[in-house]
């Protein structure tokens, strides 16, 4: 028999990654009375997306920077599509957060007025190999009431509201069902949904952590919530095979993107769309351009930058992305010669529906509500606000939680969970267990994969789809959603990648109703849609969001994007940037 | 992806309620077999964050880039202290880097980060 577990606090935190870790401290340091629990799939000392530690903070406000100019910089980036709101409030917060975490041990070299080291307008470097365990252990010693090993499946709802949340052990496989008077849910976004850039045992070796498969997502969606933009696929630009970030050799380096030919292609070709400033997007689609153009591949120029800032980087790898550290230091490989270091292939990752780089997730309000009563939303898992990045996402966990507090203060008590839900969502968790028919999870997920590869624009179609192909697409997720039912787990383990499988299509199903929506192309390879190839500003200048009818269909709708009031002088918003022809070369 | 384990080196922690890299792998992929070494259930699984390699109390445990997508050979180990990470990239050819990390506390400012 599996063992079910009652539990209940005031606030409880679904995820112990970035968000969630910054989150459950500011909790215990407002109100030490306040019984915060803290629900963890893996170990909170190095779990999420800061798993292997990172080498920035790209979401600072460095000197000259404000709220609003930041805002700006994200506007320009979305052309225009983005929650100013949200931005702001997460903006404010930013810089606060990132000292706090500096307090709390995070090393980030200051010069000698004391200013933090620039890496970019919005970035600042830091050594955070260690930024996970750091975090984790302030959380213990704020005293939160932290589970290991939980794997949360479903919401817990009761009228509409949300009251809690369903989770079980990956170890034991024992079922526990948590009541609270609040719900932040932080689990991050999704990866895992496209055929990765690497094959077989190296599927893994891709940018985004492969352990954040959409649950909160997921839970969201089943459980009613609003969603928003995840036609917006963020893509990563990385190095080839290492799949590591390219921000620390383009931005600490400053090397150029060239072309097979040594052409600085980003100038030369592509000034209409701003060229060397031009948006994210367009740095990986002028990329594949050239490639389309027979100047293919492209590179990261490493040539005559000096061996001494070469090896910083390799530390900087160390710290955030081993194996690219570990690629950059073989000659064979890379063929250094002398200290110096040839050019580095980049090349485009899998698309990721994740709220933290994109522009997907929940549909939240500046308090980060999500539609539903009784549950928050921030960090990867948040929609609305591109460019979080840690800072961001701990930003977002504190402005949460402080509402959450404020909000549980006005309920009388944890609420009761309804027996019946709980022994309902108990059979449907542990059903791959029971199972006899024995699919197994993965052979589902490279289907799932296969799908959204060759029908929703993945790397094999060159992030490009169209309306037949999606249609194709919402057939073939169709007919896998219909055999989740025949997986088979042997243990809690086996469990666990079921259902990573299991939401993974929920979020692919979600993905390809909003890709269907949008019939403009507005971000170039994130948003590509091969039969309506130019932005329409007039007509789709708004967030495309969905949520499940009572009957499980999904309904599309359409909000406005509302600018803030900004009374400051700044650059205009479109200032020539993705205006005029598509670039064809 | 690529995590190795020294059955010699690996002592399954001791006595510690779960061995540091059974406890820390964001995938839950490192187990204890039977006979009382680490080992990793399934390096498909592995994300390559090398939290387990550094946390390895025995440095018992190494990363390698797989022959599927580079040359194989190239070895990391590496150790967490206190205030650092002290790592070893092993080339082909014998030879051996190592480099440091800071990891807690304040850090003085160096042109050459």
């Amino acid at each position: 028999m599996i063992d079910v577990e009652s539990l209940s606090c005031d606030l409880l935190i679904i995820g112990g990654g970035a968000a969630g870790c910054v989150a459950a401290v500011e909790a215990k340091e407002r109100d030490p009375s306040l019984d915060v629990l803290l629900l963890e799939k893996a170990h909170i000392y190095r779990s999420g997306c800061l798993a292997a530690g990172i080498s920035a903070l790209n979401a600072y406000l460095t000197e000259d920077e404000t709220p609003e100019s930041f805002l700006r910089y994200v506007q320009r980036d979305t052309f225009g599509v983005v929650r100013d709101d949200l931005v702001l409030s997460m903006a404010r917060e930013l810089n606060a957060q990132a000292h706090r975490v500096e307090e709390w041990g995070l090393p980030i070299p200051r010069d000698e007025h004391g200013r933090a080291v620039k890496r970019g307008r919005a970035s600042i470097k830091i050594f955070g190999e260690r930024i996970k365990p750091i975090l984790g252990k302030r959380v213990e010693a704020a005293g939160v009431r932290v589970l290991n090993r939980m794997n949360a499946t479903g919401l817990a709802t009761k009228r509409g509201k949300v009251v809690g949340a369903y989770a079980f052990n990956v170890r034991t496989g024992k079922f526990t069902a948590v009541a609270a008077k609040a719900v932040l849910i932080c689990t991050g976004g999704a990866a895992g949904l496209y055929r990765p850039s690497n094959p077989g045992v190296a599927a893994h070796r891709m940018w985004y952590s492969p352990y954040n498969t959409g649950a909160g997502l997921a839970m969201g969606f089943r459980a009613g919530a609003e969603l928003t933009s995840f036609e917006y696929r963020f893509i990563p630009l990385r190095i080839k095979d290492a799949l590591a970030p390219t921000g620390e050799i383009a931005q600490w380096l400053e090397a150029d993107q060239i072309n097979a030919h040594g052409e600085k292609y980003l100038e030369k070709y592509y000034a209409h769309l701003g060229g060397k400033r031009m948006t994210t997007q367009d740095r990986l689609y002028a990329t594949l351009l050239e490639r389309r153009a027979g100047r293919g591949p492209c590179y990261l120029d490493l040539r005559g930058v000096n061996a001494r800032k070469l090896e910083g980087t390799i530390r900087s790898y160390l710290s955030m992305a081993p194996p690219a550290a570990m690629i950059m230091s073989d000659e064979a490989y890379y063929a250094r010669t002398g200290g110096e270091m040839a050019p580095v292939e980049i090349t485009g990752g899998e698309p990721h529906v994740v709220g933290g780089h994109g522009l997907s997730g929940y549909w939240v309000d500046d308090n980060r509500r999500t539609t539903i009563d009784g549950l928050w939303a921030a960090g990867d898992v948040a929609g609305g606000v591109p460019k979080k990045y840690a800072p961001g996402a701990w930003a977002e966990g504190v402005i949460a939680i402080r509402d959450m507090i404020t909000h549980a203060r006005t309920q009388p008590g944890a609420p009761e969970l309804d027996e019946e839900d709980v022994l309902a969502e108990k059979d449907r968790v542990f059903a791959p267990l029971e199972s006899s028919a024995g699919l197994s999870c993965t052979d589902l997920e490279e289907r799932l994969q296969k799908i959204m590869d060759e029908y929703a624009g993945g790397i094999g179609a060159q992030y490009g789809t169209s309306e037949g192909e999606l249609k194709i697409a919402r057939l073939h997720l169709e007919r896998l959603e219909s055999e989740l039912s025949a997986l088979r787990a042997d243990d809690a383990h086996e469990l666990m990648l079921c259902h990573e499988v299991v939401e993974r299509v929920t979020v692919a199903k979600v993905l390809v109703e909003h890709m269907l929506h949008r019939r403009e192309t507005r971000w170039h390879c994130y948003q590509e849609r091969l039969d309506y190839p130019e932005r329409d500003d007039a007509r789709w200048t708004v967030f495309v969001n969905t949520r499940r009818k009572r009957d499980g269909s999904i309904e599309v709708l359409e909000r406005p994007v509302v600018r803030a009031q900004i009374d400051v002088v700044l650059p205009s918003l479109n200032d020539g940037l993705g205006v005029g022809p598509r670039g064809e070369v | 992806m690529g995590i190795f384990v020294d059955e010699k080196a690996c002592n399954g922690c001791g006595t510690a309620e779960e061995p540091m890299c059974v406890r820390d792998c964001p995938g839950d992929l490192m187990i204890m077999k039977a006979n009382g070494k680490a080992m990793i259930r399934d390096n498909r699984e592995c994300w390559d964050c090398a939290a387990c390699v550094k946390v390895c109390p025995t440095q018992a445990i190494h990363m390698q880039l797989p022959a599927s997508v580079v040359v194989r050979g190239v070895k990391l180990r590496g150790r967490a202290l206190k205030h650092k990470t002290v790592w070893k990239i092993r080339l082909r050819d014998g030879t051996e880097k190592t480099y440091e990390t800071p990891s807690t506390g304040k850090v003085p400012f160096t042109p050459a980060l």
